[in-house]
Order: C-alpha cells, then sequence, then structure tokens
C-alpha cells in the first residue's frame, strides 16, 4: 500500500528529470556540434581569407573579416621556384598511392570478407598493426635501402612507402565494404550464369563503386598531406609537403599561407567531390 | 529431363556434421519438399545441390550427369534465396535479364520471356523499378520471376514464402504451384511450414539432424510416419504417444487398454494415434479433461492421460468439461508403433 504510494510520488520528479536531462543532452549535443565545426572551419577559414589576401594585408593589424580578393600571395606563391614542379610530384605520388593501394588494397578486403583461411583474425590484426610503427624509426633504414635499389627520390618510391601508410585503411575499409554486400547476391549472379569474376565485376563492383572510390581518395589524402616520408625520401623530386616544409621555414608569412591553402583546399575539394559517394557507403553499410 | 540423385551425400563444417549420408532421388518434373526444424541441414543440402557448398563425401547427378565437379552455373540450375537476393543495383527487368543476358540471347528473346514471367508472376507493372522500392512480396515474385526465365531444368528454392504474411502466403503458393506445374521443371523446395510442405509437394523429404527420415508422399508421411519424429513433426496438433508394456505375444497393454499389435522380442514399445482418430465413447484410454479449446468444426481437447498429455479433436457437438473423465477409442486402423529404440515404425 504505501509502497504503491511512494512510487507514484517519487515517478512525478523522476519523469521531468528525465526531460530536464533529455533538454540537457539537446544541449550538451548542439554545443558539441558548433564546437566541433568551429575546431574544422575557423583554421580553414583563417588560412583561406590570408592566402586570398595581398601580402601587405597578412601582416596587418586589425584583420578584414572578408579577404580583400588579392591573388597577389597567391601568384607568388605559384611563380616560387619549385612549386609548379612540387605540385606536379604531390599529384603524381598521390595518384600512385591511390591506385597501388586500392589495387592492392581491395583484393585484400575482399578475400577477407569472402573466404575463410587459417590465421585470417591474425592476418587482420597484422594489418593494424603496420600503423604501430613510428615512421620516423623505419626511414633511415629505409632510406638506405632505397638508395641502394635505386627507388630514393623517385615518385614510385615515395608512393611505396605511402601505400604502406595508406594500404591498412584501404584494406579494412573495402573489407567492411564487402562484408556489407549479401553473400547471396554473388551467388545468385552465380547461379545465373557468371563465374566468380563475371559476378564480381557485374554485381559486386557496381555496389562496392562508392565505397572503393571514397577509400580511393582517402588514399590520396593520406599521400597528398603526408610529410616525413617525403622529406626524408626526396631531395630533387619533392612532393608539395616537403618543399613547403623545406623552403618556407624561413619565408614570409603570406607565403607559408598561400602555401597551406595550397595543400588544403584540394583535399577538400577532393573530399567534398566524393561526399555523395562517402553517404552512399553508410547507405550501403545501413540496410 | 532432369531427374536429381544425391548419392551418399555428407558435409561437415569443421567437427559438426551437418548432414549424415543424405540418400534421396527426385523424379524429372517431380515437386519435392524438403521440411524439417531449424538447423536440421535443408538450406545446407540445398546449397550442395546448387554447387555453392561442396560436400565432404559423396556424389551429385542432375540429369544423368555427375556434377559435383560443376560450378553453379554449369549445372542446369536456378535458385530462389531465402532472403531474395534481388541485385539492388538493376531494375526488376534487368534483374529478370541477367542470367538471360549471361546467355547471350538476343535483345527480343530477352524482352519476350522478361515480359512473359512478369506477366506470369504478375509483375508487368513493376519492370521498372528497383528493389529497394519494393514491398517484400514483389521482391519474393521477382526473384521466382528471375529464376523461372532462365528456363532451367531445376529450379531450387529456399524457404521462399517464409517472410510474406499469412494471406499472401496463400496466394503465393496456390500460384508457385501452378507456375511450377506447367513449367515442367524438377523442383526442390524448402521450408519449414508444413502446411506449405503438404500442399505444394508431390513427395515430402522429412529432415532431422542432418538425415533424411523419410521420403514418401504428404498423405503417407501423414498417414505412416516412418519413425517417431516424422509423426511429432507432422500434424497440428501432433501425434499422441503412449508407453505400451507387452501382454501376449502380438497384443499390448496401453493405458490398462489391451490392444492387438505387432509381434516384437521388445517388453516395451510406443504406442501412437493421431488426435483426430479417437472418438469419444464407453470404452477406450482413460483421460481426463484439462483444456477445451473450439476451433469451429471441431473441439481440441487436451487430457491427461496415464499422466501425461493427449490430445483428441472430438466433434463440436461433444458436451464435455474440464475435469470429466473420459474414455477415447483409438480407431484400430490407425494405430501406429514405434520402437523407442530405433524410434522406427514397427
Ligand atoms: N558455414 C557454416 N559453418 C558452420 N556451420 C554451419 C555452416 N552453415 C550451416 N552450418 C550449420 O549446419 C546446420 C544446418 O544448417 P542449415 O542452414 O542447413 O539449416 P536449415 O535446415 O536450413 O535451418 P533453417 O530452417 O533455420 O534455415 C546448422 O546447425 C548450422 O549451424
Ligand atoms: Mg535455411
Amino acid at each position: 500500500m504505501t509502497g504503491t504510494h511512494m512510487s507514484a510520488i517519487a515517478e512525478a520528479p523522476a519523469a521531468a528529470a528525465t526531460a530536464d536531462a533529455r533538454k540537457a543532452g539537446d544541449w550538451l549535443l548542439v554545443a558539441t556540434a558548433i564546437l566541433l565545426c568551429v575546431w574544422v572551419l575557423l583554421p580553414i577559414y583563417l588560412l583561406i581569407v590570408n592566402a586570398l589576401s595581398s601580402p601587405q594585408e597578412v601582416t596587418a593589424f586589425p584583420k578584414r573579416f572578408f579577404p580583400s580578393f588579392d591573388i597577389g600571395s597567391l601568384t607568388f606563391f605559384i611563380n616560387f621556384a619549385g612549386v609548379a614542379r612540387a605540385l606536379w610530384n604531390s599529384v603524381l605520388v598521390a595518384t600512385l598511392t591511390m591506385i597501388l593501394s586500392i589495387g592492392f588494397g581491395a583484393p585484400a578486403g575482399y578475400a577477407l570478407s569472402r573466404f575463410d583461411f587459417p590465421g585470417k583474425e591474425t592476418f587482420r590484426f597484422l594489418v593494424l598493426m603496420t600503423r604501430a610503427f613510428p615512421l620516423p624509426l623505419l626511414a633511415l633504414p629505409l632510406a638506405v635501402m632505397f638508395i641502394r635499389t635505386g627507388l630514393d627520390d623517385t615518385a614510385i618510391g615515395l608512393a611505396l612507402v605511402h601505400t604502406t601508410l595508406a594500404l591498412p585503411f584501404a584494406v579494412l575499409i573495402t573489407f567492411s565494404l564487402f562484408s556489407g554486400i549479401p553473400v547471396e547476391l554473388e551467388e545468385a549472379a552465380w547461379t545465373l550464369g557468371c563465374t566468380r569474376w563475371q559476378a564480381f565485376r557485374k554485381v559486386i563492383l557496381p555496389l562496392a563503386l562508392p565505397g572503393i572510390a571514397a577509400s580511393a581518395v582517402f588514399a590520396f589524402t593520406i599521400s597528398w598531406n603526408e610529410v616525413f616520408a617525403a622529406a626524408v625520401l626526396t631531395i630533387e623530386n619533392r612532393t608539395l609537403t616537403a618543399f613547403l616544409l623545406q623552403s618556407l621555414g624561413e619565408s614570409p608569412l603570406y607565403l607559408k599561407f598561400a602555401g597551406g591553402a595550397a595543400l588544403v583546399v584540394p583535399a577538400l575539394i577532393f573530399i567534398f567531390a566524393v561526399r555523395k559517394y562517402l553517404f552512399a557507403m553508410w547507405g550501403i553499410a545501413n540496410r | 529431363m532432369a531427374e536429381i540423385a544425391i548419392k551418399g551425400v555428407a558435409k561437415r563444417f569443421g567437427g559438426f556434421t551437418a548432414l549424415h549420408q543424405v540418400d534421396l532421388t527426385i523424379a524429372d518434373q517431380e515437386f519435392m519438399v524438403l521440411l524439417g526444424a531449424s538447423g536440421c541441414g535443408k538450406t545446407t543440402l540445398l546449397r550442395i545441390v546448387a554447387g555453392l557448398e561442396t560436400p565432404s563425401q559423396g556424389e551429385m547427378w542432375i540429369g544423368g550427369r555427375r556434377v559435383d565437379h560443376l560450378p553453379p552455373r554449369d549445372r542446369g540450375i536456378a535458385m530462389v534465396f531465402q532472403n531474395y537476393a534481388v541485385f539492388p543495383h538493376l531494375t526488376v527487368f534487368e534483374n529478370i535479364a541477367f542470367g538471360l543476358r549471361m546467355k547471350k540471347l538476343p535483345q527480343q528473346e530477352v524482352e519476350r520471356r522478361v515480359n512473359r514471367t512478369a506477366e506470369l508472376m504478375h509483375i508487368e507493372q513493376l519492370l521498372k523499378r528497383y528493389s529497394g522500392q519494393l514491398s517484400g512480396g514483389q521482391r519474393q515474385r521477382v526473384a521466382v520471376a528471375r529464376a523461372l526465365a532462365m528456363e532451367p531444368d531445376v529450379i531450387l528454392m529456399d524457404e521462399p514464402l517464409s517472410n510474406l504474411d499469412a494471406l499472401l502466403r496463400l496466394e503465393m503458393r496456390a500460384e508457385l504451384k501452378g507456375v511450377l506445374a506447367a513449367s515442367k521443371t524438377t523442383t526442390i523446395y524448402v521450408t519449414h511450414d508444413q502446411v506449405e510442405a503438404m500442399s505444394l509437394a508431390d513427395r515430402i523429404a522429412v529432415m532431422h539432424q542432418g538425415r533424411i527420415v523419410q521420403a514418401a508422399s504428404p498423405v503417407e508421411v501423414y498417414r505412416n510416419p516412418a519413425a517417431r519424429f516424422v509423426g511429432s513433426f507432422i500434424g497440428n496438433p501432433p501425434m499422441n504417444f503412449l508407453p505400451a508394456a507387452k501382454a501376449a505375444n502380438g497384443s499390448w497393454s496401453v493405458a490398462g487398454l489391451t490392444l492387438p499389435g505387432p509381434k516384437s522380442d521388445r517388453q516395451a514399445i510406443e504406442f501412437a494415434i493421431r488426435p483426430e482418430d479417437v472418438e469419444a465413447g464407453e470404452a477406450g484410454l482413460p483421460a481426463i479433461v484439462r483444456v477445451i479449446e473450439p476451433l469451429g468444426p471441431h473441439t481440441l481437447v487436451t487430457c491427461d492421460v496415464e499422466g501425461g498429455l493427449f490430445r483428441a479433436v472430438l466433434e463440436s457437438s461433444a458436451t464435455v468439461a474440464v475435469g470429466d473423465r473420459l474414455r477415447l477409442a483409438p480407431k484400430p486402423e490407425r494405430i501406429r508403433w514405434f520402437d523407442p529404440e530405433t524410434t522406427h515404425a514397427i
């Protein structure tokens, strides 16, 4: 008797408390979202404002809220000796990295998702473990080996190193991608007259393509942003990151901003271009 | 002509034996239903026939050809998967046309066949849609149409109606039966729904724990279960079982009633009778009524007989009340006997 009373009384404040908690939760969510947006967008905003300002404005104070759209800094940067070449090297290395990591990563991901073999779990673990080796530790022996084999200072040599960085992600992303596509679709294709390869090409590939494109872009971006190996392993054929690290250390502020923008903007555009595929990837995973 | 012969097929997954020595022959154009509880190996057997799974031992023959080493596409089969497996990136038309295009049929023939099977399955108006825009029942029809369009010798279906609502299932069941009879294919149809099995099958193969316990016509399986499991699995409500002790040679004592039965060396065997094969009367098995369920045409009465559960289907005109003591007389020609050790019928 008293028990039911007690619980009835206790319920009302409890309900109010959960409503309060939910409200607080909503606020927390909104605040976190805003904070994260600022965290990401503010540096990009500052970078772009400064890159689009004239050299004088960059060092001036107070700052303008809108850039003056003066391309002085940018033209200076583009015409700066070696920039065009470094840009080309970056694109080349990143493209090679992309091709290599998808070329090796996607088949590995497919095999992991479709076949059972002894040591499969260990293999998956090892794939991740490769990320545990700090690159600086490997850099010196790698440089020695590259010089011996003649791979030093070449785009393909650097792309190989970048591929080792990007490959684990390519394997794991494509693994989850292929795992998300029901085996029955593939088996249905076999019973309808396909060989294994035809079934892959006609059924699995079209479904996985968005995700593969996304992980390709991801590999591209990893290479595009990588600086350490690029700085150690190249001398003449520097990529943009290595070039900026080397030559802009002592250069004026406006040149750094222009260089930073030149690095960030392509990466942003790439991600923006494949955003649809990135969402599509989640769509497949959720279905 | 596609007769299927499964000869001594066994399948092991690691240490687990999913199929023990399965032997089954399915005649040309026969409709064979594999029936069994969940996990008894129905899908595994079907996949072995399709070539999606390799048997650990045994032989597979289709149409007089040994097919063990052949990939699915060379076996002359088409399969309808339990989860439909309709390709999401293709329209319904292209789904149905998929296998025909693989055969490199001319466009005209592809269109003719797609339209014909679509008409057969009543999905003509859906041809331009994608699978995401279809209901479960429609997807089901697409999967069946895709298999039929191949005009295969053998069609394999894995619980194709399991995800449909009761009404649609009833409708599709009748349609499938008509369509498949007309298409002259040999069919293996997997289900765990006994009503579906009874209504569709030429023959039912009842599976239990990786073995085929009985393969016979629906009536035979119902009337003369080859093993205790078949009697308890088929029929709703299932068969009643009571212990029988030897009274004399060829005569057995069941719940105090002495009945003529088989001659056996055993001292105790099992008596079995279907619930609808007993009549309430003056003499018979002594029963105390526990639960009464009026079902319209009949009344299902659950009783205690010798401390065990016993179900009887009585005329709805019979007036019984909970606690009543009844005498349930089994129809002599419907009594079955089972060996309690081998569980086989005697
Ligand atoms: N790839 C596999 N690895 C290990 N065990 C498996 C595998 N496939 C099936 N099994 C086991 O084999 C047994 C039979 O499985 P199967 O899928 O044939 O059952 P089923 O009769 O089709 O059941 P359901 O009616 O639930 O579909 C089950 O116990 C299952 O766990
Ligand atoms: Mg199954």
